[in-house]
């Protein structure tokens, strides 16, 4: 047994999740590309927007998968870090902004 | 930065049988991926076999100015394998009697070859649909002695072929040396001067793109969108085409896969991205590569491999196109490299 839970070589081998449910996993593999094409959005924006996710929902793969992507594009290191603060900015608003939960209960409650 | 070449570090790389056996060995040995054989045949498409030839690319030495870290070559200043004008008259002799439309001439710096100006004035003399020189920029800043080739290059109507591998300067000095990306901007700066790259120019110039790094090159229309605004916007430079190549995993670029342990996961992003479609347009389908010393290959790689071209004409000396139509091509798993994708040549994309 692996001694860790993240293995990087697991990640090539993300495809055969549809082995054991082709149908979803085949539904989920086209959604998956379709969503990553240029549109409204460049692929190009959409692999910064993918690399900034990465980081936030802490996904070890989704980050190897998104810095070699913005690699293959000829982003640079200055914009994938922008983007991983992006990321930052708005998950520690998320959490910050709680804060006005924090202060309307202890406003409540306080006399 | 590099400042020797692998043969002159006495690197184990250096040794094309030992290169040759990296690549046959580890995964696919032991069967994890399937060799390049293995997927041609699964494809129908081995033997592979050549079409009529219509270009010559003549490596004119080893010889360079730069040690970049990726060169398949493992060129530098310590290289001393230079083609000789007897062999450079044998391959102008081959272009007059075979149906030949383009000239490539490739190095290390074709130009640090002495016969290199003879060559170009005999080889114009020919009249060659398109004649490429492969220039890697900086050698015109080089030195003195230099400094009018964009002129000589201008006279000649030679079509100019250029690496860049990022429009940043830290990406290409990682990869091609300090002080690489400031002087290949003044040497396009001085081609653009004279008539190269400009919009509806004849003056043809190119530039090429190689990852710096373990990964693929991307959609290469997006990478040329990307360099020609950058390049205009902060230099105001342009350019014709932008040819995005693969870095195969030979010599220099081999070494640094394994020492930075990239290598499995290289071949495995190559071995996945292997197109069908890609093999029909392979540069060797089309090329004879000359070698310095006048052997024939298949592939300038084929050449850095010793991989010998297989037939009844191998050196350039006996060249014969309708003899050599007949050979299959020399293969192994840096072949990969060239069918990954929408394929890589010397000319970029190939699907």
């Amino acid at each position: 047994m692996s001694k860790t839970y993240y293995d990087p070589a697991d990640l090539k081998k993300f495809g055969k999740i549809t082995e054991w449910n082709e149908e979803l996993g085949t539904k989920f593999f086209d959604y998956y590309r379709k969503v990553f094409e240029d549109g409204a959005l460049s692929a190009r924006e959409k692999s910064l927007i993918a690399l900034a996710v990465a980081h936030v929902v802490k996904c070890p793969y989704c980050i190897d998968a998104y810095t070699k992507d913005g690699l293959e594009r000829g982003i640079t290191k200055e914009e994938m870090m922008e983007a991983v603060h992006a990321g930052a900015a708005i998950e520690s608003g998320a959490t910050l902004v709680h804060g006005v939960q924090m202060m309307k209960k202890y406003d409540k409650l306080s006399m | 930065m590099l400042k020797k070449s692998l043969k002159q570090r006495q690197n184990p790389l250096s040794s094309s049988k030992h290169q040759l056996n990296v690549l046959a060995n580890g995964i696919f040995k032991n069967g994890e991926l399937p060799s390049f054989k293995t997927n041609l045949e699964k494809n129908n498409l081995f033997p592979l076999k050549p079409n009529p030839i219509e270009i010559l690319q003549i490596n004119l030495g080893y010889m360079c100015n730069q040690v970049c870290a990726h060169c398949h070559v493992d060129a530098g200043p310590d290289r001393k394998e230079i083609m000789t004008k007897k062999t450079m008259q044998h391959c102008l002799d081959a272009v007059k009697k075979s149906n030949i439309h383009t000239l490539d001439l490739t190095g290390g710096a074709p130009e640090m070859n002495p016969n290199f100006r003879w060559f170009v004035e005999e080889a114009h003399k020919i009249g060659v649909q398109d004649f490429i020189v492969r220039s890697n920029l900086t050698i015109i800043m080089a030195n003195k002695k230099y400094h009018d080739l964009p002129e000589f290059f201008k006279n000649h109507n030679i079509h100019v072929i250029s690496s860049m591998p990022h429009w940043t300067k830290g990406k290409t000095d990682k990869q091609r040396g300090d002080g690489v990306f400031n002087l290949s901007i003044e040497a396009l700066k001085k081609l653009n001067k004279i008539g190269y790259g400009l919009k509806n120019s004849n003056l043809k110039l190119d530039l090429v793109y190689n990852p710096s790094g373990a990964f693929l090159p991307t959609n290469q229309n997006s990478l040329e969108l990307d360099f020609k605004k950058v390049l205009y916007d902060d230099f105001g430079i342009e350019f014709h085409n932008l040819f995005a190549i693969t870095n195969l995993p030979i010599s220099r670029f081999l070494d640094y896969l394994l020492a930075s342990e990239n290598y499995e996961d290289y071949m495995y992003a190559l071995v996945e991205a292997f197109n069908p479609k890609a093999v029909e347009n392979v540069m060797c389908k089309n090329t004879i590569s000359v070698g310095w010393d006048g052997h024939l290959y298949d592939c300038d790689f084929n050449q850095m491999l010793n991989l010998k071209l297989k037939g009844p004409a191998e050196h350039i000396k006996d060249f014969d196109e309708v003899l050599l139509k007949e050979r299959s091509i020399q293969i192994s798993q840096h072949c990969y490299g060239c069918t990954a994708g929408a394929g890589s040549s010397c000319q970029g994309s190939v699907v």
